[in-house]
């Protein structure tokens, strides 16, 4: 039996999803209203998922405020109220697609020393969800 | 192979403490969660089993059976109890959504007989969630 702890986080953030090397036409017709000049946003859900040994002293495989601290500190504090495009380093060279998103956000957490990172779940809205998993490519 | 999920919710107070630790110690690694007068939460519990249909029923397994093992095992035990007090099998453990989900686990396992037990996901809060998957799934 395979354990795994999630967490759900949520930060609001605006994007636009374009190709500066494209024209408006090419790009209005890949993206369609998410290449909207002037961006839009969403509120992303986050579930960070972590697995590891249940620690015998405490009954957990990661310390929820270890894990909230790393997530504020390495994730939140950057993408919060942000604009993906401008603010988000990765995203300069990058379309922030939410799949994307999960990968650089998967990126950011990886290093998360009390246990492993398994995976990245992220709902752009209540429709949409995209997942990154550590046994994925990177 | 096909999976079906029954979900069930029960209301259970608890709180953490490692007696093995100094208060100090306790307060620091619990937190709030530390209280002795202890807290509650609303858990929801989603069950997979998964096999294949009986060509006679149309089913993996009888649901109402599932649900009786489900009241059995889990709501009489764990509804409206203190999971510190109350629940032998978490008797020298820390009620953290881990152990309550493996206890869960160990308790469910052995009791499917049509189908196997697949996954459970045990949520203490909408941001907190703890999954069991069989090994190799």
């Amino acid at each position: 039996m395979k354990l795994s702890l999630s967490r759900r986080y949520s930060f609001p953030a605006s994007h636009r999803l374009f190709r500066a090397e494209w024209s408006d036409a090419e790009n209005m017709r890949v993206f369609g209203k998410c290449a909207n000049s002037h961006g839009h946003g969403h509120n992303y859900a986050v579930e960070v998922s972590v697995t590891g040994k249940v620690d015998r002293e405490t009954g957990m495989i990661a310390n929820l405020t270890d894990l909230d601290g790393f997530v504020r500190r390495n994730v939140i504090d950057a993408f919060d109220h942000a604009n993906l495009n401008e603010e988000i380093a990765e995203f300069r060279q990058i379309v922030p697609t939410t799949e994307n998103l999960c990968r650089v956000i998967f990126k950011r957490l990886e290093k998360f020393p009390h246990a492993k990172l398994e995976r990245i779940r992220i709902e752009e809205t209540g429709k949409n969800s995209f997942e990154f998993s550590s046994d994925g490519e990177t | 192979m096909l999976r079906v999920t029954r979900k069930l919710e029960f209301a259970a107070a608890h709180f953490y403490h490692n007696p093995n630790l100094s208060a100090e110690e306790n307060r620091r690694i619990f937190g709030k969660c530390n209280n002795p007068k202890g807290h509650g939460h609303n858990y929801v519990l989603e069950v997979t089993v998964a096999g294949e249909p009986d060509p006679k029923t149309g089913m993996i397994l009888d649901l109402n059976e599932l649900k009786a093992i489900l009241d059995r095992e889990v709501t009489a035990r764990m509804d409206h109890k203190h999971l510190n007090y109350d629940v032998p099998e978490l008797s020298g453990k820390i009620p953290t959504c881990e152990e309550i989900a493996t206890v869960i686990w160990n308790l469910l396992e052995p009791k499917i007989r049509q189908g196997r037990l697949e996954h459970i996901r045990l949520y203490e809060s909408p941001e907190l969630f703890v999954d069991c998957a069989r090994n190799g799934q």
